[in-house]
């Protein structure tokens, strides 16, 4: 049986690597067309950290047949079963709503009855990332050493150390999994900075007997001063870019690379009201756009906040349990965490030192040669992609207000429509169409009285 | 052109220009404006009011009840400037704390007569290890500032602003020479070592803060000794302690073995060019190396 090898993309993606038979899968697998669901080839990995204690949980979106699941990891340890969990991939789908991009709206109200604007908030959120729901002897003639051995939930694990890499590759191979030819010069970089390997396949008894549709995520403890994420097995045989959204839980503060500059995607732009409906393709285009202006590449902030709270949330603050079963593991067992109805914007009064950090990375082998390395800062500042949408008052307006007012959101529309151009790319005809389609321009109605100045100077009229 | 040779005597403006101080001050300056401007960079305008204030105040006292001499505030600017490009943090008070541990240290951690610790490096260092809410950020610059960093390093070099060049190459040869050779032992491709070269925290280190040549050693041979060394621990401490500050710490934990080094290799210590808008300086007394040792930063 041939195994496929999955370079880490969305599933395990970040260092894994899948073998294929033949080469064309994987093209398959991570070219991005463009217009086309780019994110869906994305990897989604969340990392818990504290010192130098890590729990990496990987999502797993693979959807091909389970019995050809296969993927490679660099680990910096060894890991032993209890260091491995299966998890609920419900969590990091929570974890991606929490912390997505947002759009908020604002209704005007009738400008007769005084200008108030923002009396009415909501909450959209950008769709969710495609989550998924949901022979010993002969190893160590090659220099290859099973360290351990085990199944965990639907996943026969194996951790592998190797002393040179045409032995691992051998070995791999001998044992169904095909690994692409360039891989080996970067199997054989880890083996010397002493990276042992994560190997899993699905175990397909224990999948049955599981009951799950979908392969759960994997989540892995270890202890290393090393706080990075493999990448590079992951592009070595990936043609264009590849996505990978990062979800950082630390006790400290915003975690930024060291390797690579972390910038912000922009946030708080007014944009036109009907983008409401097309929230998901705004993200990707607003991303993509970013991402040209700093050549096609980049890691992106896309969320840092204290995890007790969120203004305006997209969704609820996690609960300690589903962060500990998620992997942060510095939570004080000995607190109640009873599920309460959450408010949409205000914190909830209890405190637990979480902060999250999303970060978006855009990457290729060429722009990004090294793997990602991290670091916790002090930076405790809050940041969220947040777009905002005003609405007009639309009823009827009988007073002189009426019309001041009528020019202004004129004024604002045409100041969205530069907005939204700028932000992705977008031209500004279809924009103005679709603004149009959708609200209009107010028309200035030239046959009420108009006022000069000397109207009220002697009373004329 | 002839009124400001009015003001500043015929030399004058030569003599400006030649104060090396004078050109790291308008390099650090520019980069501070390029950072916040074009890379966003999160420096609040209190926080360089604060360190640069903290800096200056701190010279101004010690200056008057230690070292018994004239204000000067170019060397304090030169490391509030440093500080503010490298050292981030959520705390004005951390700025200025680290304002003031930095020109303290040079009048406090002294042997024969010159100080221990290059002043920004100690400041940076100390306040980034002891509190949370300050850190070193090494990737904050992207490749565009990199090379702006190069051209105006560099720039220093050709032009003679820079007196401690041989520092500055010497670092940046030492640590590529230990990037490749990593490189080449992992079989890594070579665009890995080119990445890891172009950090904009490497660059400032090495033109503009290890290039201090009060804390240098005197003699050539020892600063190359001394930067390969910087280079080694750094390079250890970033790929065996995984630190990304590395080269940083590097630097604040070698200082203590100058005086070693000028002791092995003796030459005269450096001393600023003195300049003065009343007193017009003869081309000898242009020449940066004296032999009394003032107390003079």
């Amino acid at each position: 049986m041939s195994m496929t090898l999955r370079l880490l993309s969305s599933a395990i993606a970040f260092g894994a690597m899948a073998v294929a038979t033949n080469a064309s899968a994987f093209c398959g697998f991570y070219v991005a067309k463009a217009d086309t669901d780019l994110f869906n080839q994305s990897s989604k990995v969340a990392m818990m950290r504290d010192g130098d204690r890590t729990v990496i949980t990987m999502a797993n979106d693979y959807e091909g047949e389970p019995e050809e699941f296969a993927i490679v990891i660099p680990v910096p340890t060894i890991i032993t079963k209890d260091q491995v969990h299966v998890s609920d991939p419900a969590l990091l789908a929570h974890l991606d709503v929490y912390t997505a991009p947002r759009l908020v709206e604002y209704f005007d109200d009738n400008p007769c009855n005084r200008m108030q604007y923002e009396t009415e908030m909501r909450v959209f959120r950008a769709l969710p990332q495609a989550v998924s729901e949901t022979v010993e002897d002969a190893a160590e003639a090659l220099g290859v050493t099973i360290e351990e051995e085990f199944t965990v939930g639907e996943y026969d694990i194996l951790i592998l150390s190797a002393k040179e890499s045409d032995g691992l590759q051998t070995w791999l191979e001998q044992n169904g999994y095909k690994v692409p030819e360039k891989a080996k010069q970067t199997l054989s970089s880890y083996i010397k900075q002493d990276m042992k390997f994560f190997v899993a396949k699905v175990n397909l008894e224990a999948r049955a007997d599981s009951g799950n549709e979908y392969l759960r995520p994997i989540a892995v403890a270890f202890e290393s001063p090393k706080f990075m994420l493999p990448i590079r097995l992951g592009t070595v045989n990936a043609q264009g870019n590849q996505d990978m959204f990062v979800y950082m839980l630390t006790r400290g503060g915003q975690v930024e690379t060291t390797n690579y500059r972390t910038q912000k995607i922009p946030t708080d732009q007014e944009i036109p009201p009907y983008v409401k409906d097309e929230f998901g393709d705004f993200y990707k285009s607003m991303f993509h756009t970013a991402a040209e202006r700093d050549g096609g590449h980049g890691v992106f902030m896309e969320y840092a906040w204290d995890m007790n709270w969120c203004d305006p949330c997209a969704a609820d603050p996690m609960s300690d349990e589903q962060l500990q079963e998620l992997g942060v593991f510095w939570l004080d067992n000995g607190a109640t965490d009873i599920p309460q109805p959450q408010p949409r914007i205000r914190p909830r009064p209890q405190s637990k030192d979480v902060f999250v950090t999303r970060l978006h990375v855009r990457y290729d082998a060429e722009s990004f040669p090294e793997d990602l390395k991290f670091k916790t800062t002090g930076n405790r500042d809050n940041f969220q992609g947040r777009y905002v949408m005003r609405h007009a008052y639309d009823g009827e307006m009988v007073c002189e207000a009426a019309a001041d007012y009528k020019k202004q959101v004129n004024a604002r529309r045409e100041t969205e429509i530069n907005t939204l151009a700028n932000l992705t790319g977008w031209t500004r005809k279809n924009i103005r169409k679709k603004v149009e389609d959708d609200t209009g321009f107010f028309t200035m109605d030239d046959s009420a009285p108009k006022h000069r100045w000397w109207s009220k100077l002697w009373g004329s009229e | 052109m002839k009124s400001v040779s009015g003001i500043f005597g015929r030399n004058g403006l030569r003599a400006l220009l030649r104060d090396p101080r004078h050109y790291q001050i308008s390099v650090l300056s520019s980069l501070i404006l390029i950072g916040l401007f074009a890379y966003s960079f999160r420096l609040p305008w209190w926080h360089v009011v604060g360190c640069v204030g903290a800096t200056l105040v701190t010279q101004a006292l010690a200056d008057r009840f230690i070292a018994k001499r004239p204000f000067d505030p170019r060397s304090p600017l030169i490391s509030a400037l440093s500080l503010t490009l490298l050292l981030r943090t959520g705390s004005v008070s951390l700025s200025i704390l680290a304002g003031v541990l930095a020109v303290g240290s040079k009048y406090i951690l002294r042997w024969r007569g010159k100080h221990i610790f290059n002043p920004a490096n100690f400041g940076l260092v100390i306040v980034s290890l002891i509190f949370g809410a300050a850190w070193i950020s090494p990737g904050q610059w992207g490749a565009a500032p990199v090379l702006a960093v190069l051209l105006l390093g560099l720039g220093g070099i050709v032009t003679g602003k820079a007196k401690r060049w041989d520092v500055s190459l010497a670092l940046l040869g030492s640590y590529a020479v230990l990037l490749f050779a990593r490189a080449l032992w992992l079989g890594d491709p070579l665009a890995i070592p080119l990445h890891q070269l172009q950090s904009g925290a490497l660059l400032i280190f090495a033109f503009f803060m290890i290039s201090d040549p009060k804390t240098t050693p005197d003699a050539r041979v020892g600063r190359v000794l001394f930067a390969a060394l910087v280079a080694t621990v750094g390079f250890s401490i970033q790929f065996g302690l995984h630190n990304s500050a590395g080269i940083i710490l590097a630097l604040i934990l070698c200082a203590p073995l100058v005086p070693l080094i000028d002791h092995l290799f003796r030459d005269t210590r450096y001393a600023w060019p003195q300049f003065s808008p009343s007193h017009t300086p003869s081309p000898s007394q242009g020449v940066t190396h004296v032999h009394d040792l003032t107390p003079a930063e």
